[in-house]
């Protein structure tokens, strides 16, 4: 029985370079501050930085694998904080937690987490789903 | 800078979006999902956020879409996008001010199949100074 404050385990997702292309790909967002790293520093961010929209979509895929597939996903919203920075050649970590802040029969509210290096990327992440 | 006139208009897309199990498949396959029979619930920015760069670029609404950057996303999903979805999209320009010489500016995104609404989505883009 889903209950207020329960905690959804953490879980890991990896993203790198490859990613960020096949997110492009799959998104048709080809942006280059998201592939060409020469272009992102030109306009002052750090490193190529992953999309948004690629981060929202793993929590996203977190939220549907604990309430029973996509689905169930009736409302889902986020702000976008913090760039999550993925360095040539490396993997960079997107942590994603969740805690139950409302159930009504089958809907449940969550509130959703997103860190990478230990720095908060998403903020306000909401989900409304109707859980199977 | 957004002409003001703009804000409260929507704009429908003259093209329709035919969705593929391809398409669905590449983006599954980005976040791992195995499960085909829907799209995954951010799919649909694919096309809302194309559409909303047609109508913030048209030189009568007069956004710079280079310096847009994604602030918030919100999607409201009335039923998952399936392979065989023949998509139309109407966007509207909601919201508009300016925060710290940026101007913020949101567009409510509507897809429908025939006459069914599919998914609402309102993308928050701010335009750095």
């Amino acid at each position: 029985m889903t209950q207020v404050g329960d905690e959804i385990l953490q879980r890991v997702f990896w993203i790198d370079r490859e990613l960020l292309k096949n997110y492009a790909d799959a998104s048709g967002d080809q942006n280059p501050i998201h592939q060409d790293e020469t272009f992102a520093k030109s306009v002052g961010l750090p490193d190529v930085i992953a999309h948004g929209m690629l981060t929202m979509a793993l929590a996203g895929k977190f939220v549907s694998d604990w309430a029973g597939g996509a689905v169930a996903i009736k409302e889902f919203s986020t702000r976008f904080i913090k760039p999550v920075i993925v360095p040539a050649g490396k993997q960079v970590d997107l942590t994603i937690s969740a805690t139950v802040t409302e159930v009504e029969g089958s809907k449940v509210r969550l509130s959703v987490t997103a860190t990478s290096d230990g720095v908060k990327v998403l903020g306000m992440t909401k989900a409304l789903v109707v859980k199977s | 800078m957004l002409n003001p006139d703009s804000v409260g208009r929507t704009f429908h897309s003259a093209k329709s979006f035919p969705v593929t199990a391809a398409e669905i498949a590449a983006f599954a396959a980005v976040i791992g999902e195995d499960d085909l029979t829907v799209a995954p619930p951010t799919f649909s920015i694919r096309i809302s956020l194309e559409q909303s760069q047609d109508v913030l670029s048209d030189p009568h609404v007069g956004i710079d879409w280079s310096r847009v950057v994604h602030g918030d996303q919100k999607f409201e999903i009335v039923r998952p996008i399936a392979a065989g979805d023949v998509l139309t999209c109407s966007s509207t320009i909601e919201n508009y001010k300016f925060l710290a010489g940026n101007e913020i500016v949101t567009v409510r995104s509507d897809l429908h199949s025939k006459d069914d609404l599919v998914v609402s989505s309102w993308s928050t883009l701010v335009v750095r100074a």
